[in-house]
């Protein structure tokens, strides 16, 4: 099943990974990171896809998609 | 476990500098999965442009150069003269490249260089907060412009690609935007054959991105992606404008 992991000390929190997203899977998370930002987090892990959108749409990289 | 995407090799930890939404870090991305299918990281160098990707050398594992302002084309030129076996991209934002930069990247085209260049187009000057670049569309507001860009006063925007492409040294020039994954997909297609362009030593390629700028065009990052949509690309259409790589 595949599944991705943000990297919050990477993310900006600009959301283009949770508009690319074509499972609506990924949301804001509720916690403040390192950086002063709610990073996006992974919501609905069982409707990941593994489709990479995320990744692709990522401007700080912060995203690595898994299939396990 | 397999993975399906994560960071390219070419590219540092280092979290980079850009604003939230910036399509830079897109691009530096898809420059670094390119270094990494063609195999080539070993022997890139970079050269910086005065701009937002003026740190741009941190995240890359290659050498960088950081050049005079708009000079990135020169530079790359006696880079490439000097070591022929290296591959040489010049990386550089409308305000380099387009104005104080017009005659060296216009001469790097008509000597047909084999060099790489990654031009940012974000129709603004960003790092210096917001001034009207030779890109700015007609009615953007700009603080240099703050009743919007007025043609009688300050001219038409500059369509880069349209203009190398009357030149017949150019070999490589393609418009692309990062606004969707579709479009990035098709951006990532372009960056890498304007590298295996240099590879296979076709000569000068140069690759236009229409990037956003949430910060300096006072928009939200959805907004800032509906204006290179509904704004930008009707002045700058995508597509190829030239390609004779395989002559």
């Amino acid at each position: 099943m595949p599944r991705i992991e943000v990297d919050a000390n990477r993310c900006k929190a600009c959301y283009l990974c949770v508009s690319a997203c074509p499972k609506k899977c990924l949301g804001k998370s509720k916690t403040i990171s390192k950086k002063g930002y709610f990073p996006a987090v992974m919501e609905h892990p069982e409707n990941c896809i593994g489709c990479t959108m995320c990744y692709m749409m990522c401007p700080d990289v912060a995203i690595t998609v898994i299939k396990e | 476990m397999t993975i399906l995407a994560k960071k390219p090799q070419s590219m540092t930890d280092k979290p980079m500098h850009y604003c939230p939404g910036c399509g830079h870090g897109i691009v530096h991305r898809l420059m670094g999965e390119a270094f990494d299918e063609l195999n080539i990281a070993d022997r890139v160098i970079g050269v910086a442009p005065v701009g937002c990707a003026v740190f741009a050398d941190d995240y890359f594992t290659c050498d960088t150069v950081q050049g005079a302002h708009g000079r990135g084309p020169a530079i790359a030129t006696g880079i490439k003269r000097c070591k022929p076996s290296a591959i040489v991209f010049s990386y550089q934002g409308d305000g380099d490249l387009a104005s104080i930069g017009m005659a060296e990247i216009v001469h790097a085209a008509v000597r047909s260089e084999n060099i790489t260049v990654i031009f940012i187009n974000n129709a603004i000057y960003g790092m210096t907060g917001g001034q009207m670049a030779p890109t700015t569309l007609v009615g953007q507001v700009a603080t240099t412009a703050p009743k919007g860009r007025d043609p009688k006063l300050q001219g038409w925007p500059i369509n880069m690609c349209e203009m190398l492409a009357q030149i017949t040294g150019s070999k490589y020039l393609e418009r692309v935007a990062v606004d969707t994954p579709q479009n990035v997909m098709k951006a990532k297609k372009a960056i890498k054959k304007a590298f295996e362009n240099q590879v296979k030593g076709v000569g000068f390629s140069m690759v236009e991105v229409l990037s956003q700028c949430p910060t300096n065009w006072h928009a939200s990052v959805p907004q800032a992606l509906e204006f290179v949509r509904t704004k930008m690309m009707p002045q700058y259409p995508l597509g190829v404008f030239k390609d004779e790589g395989a002559n």
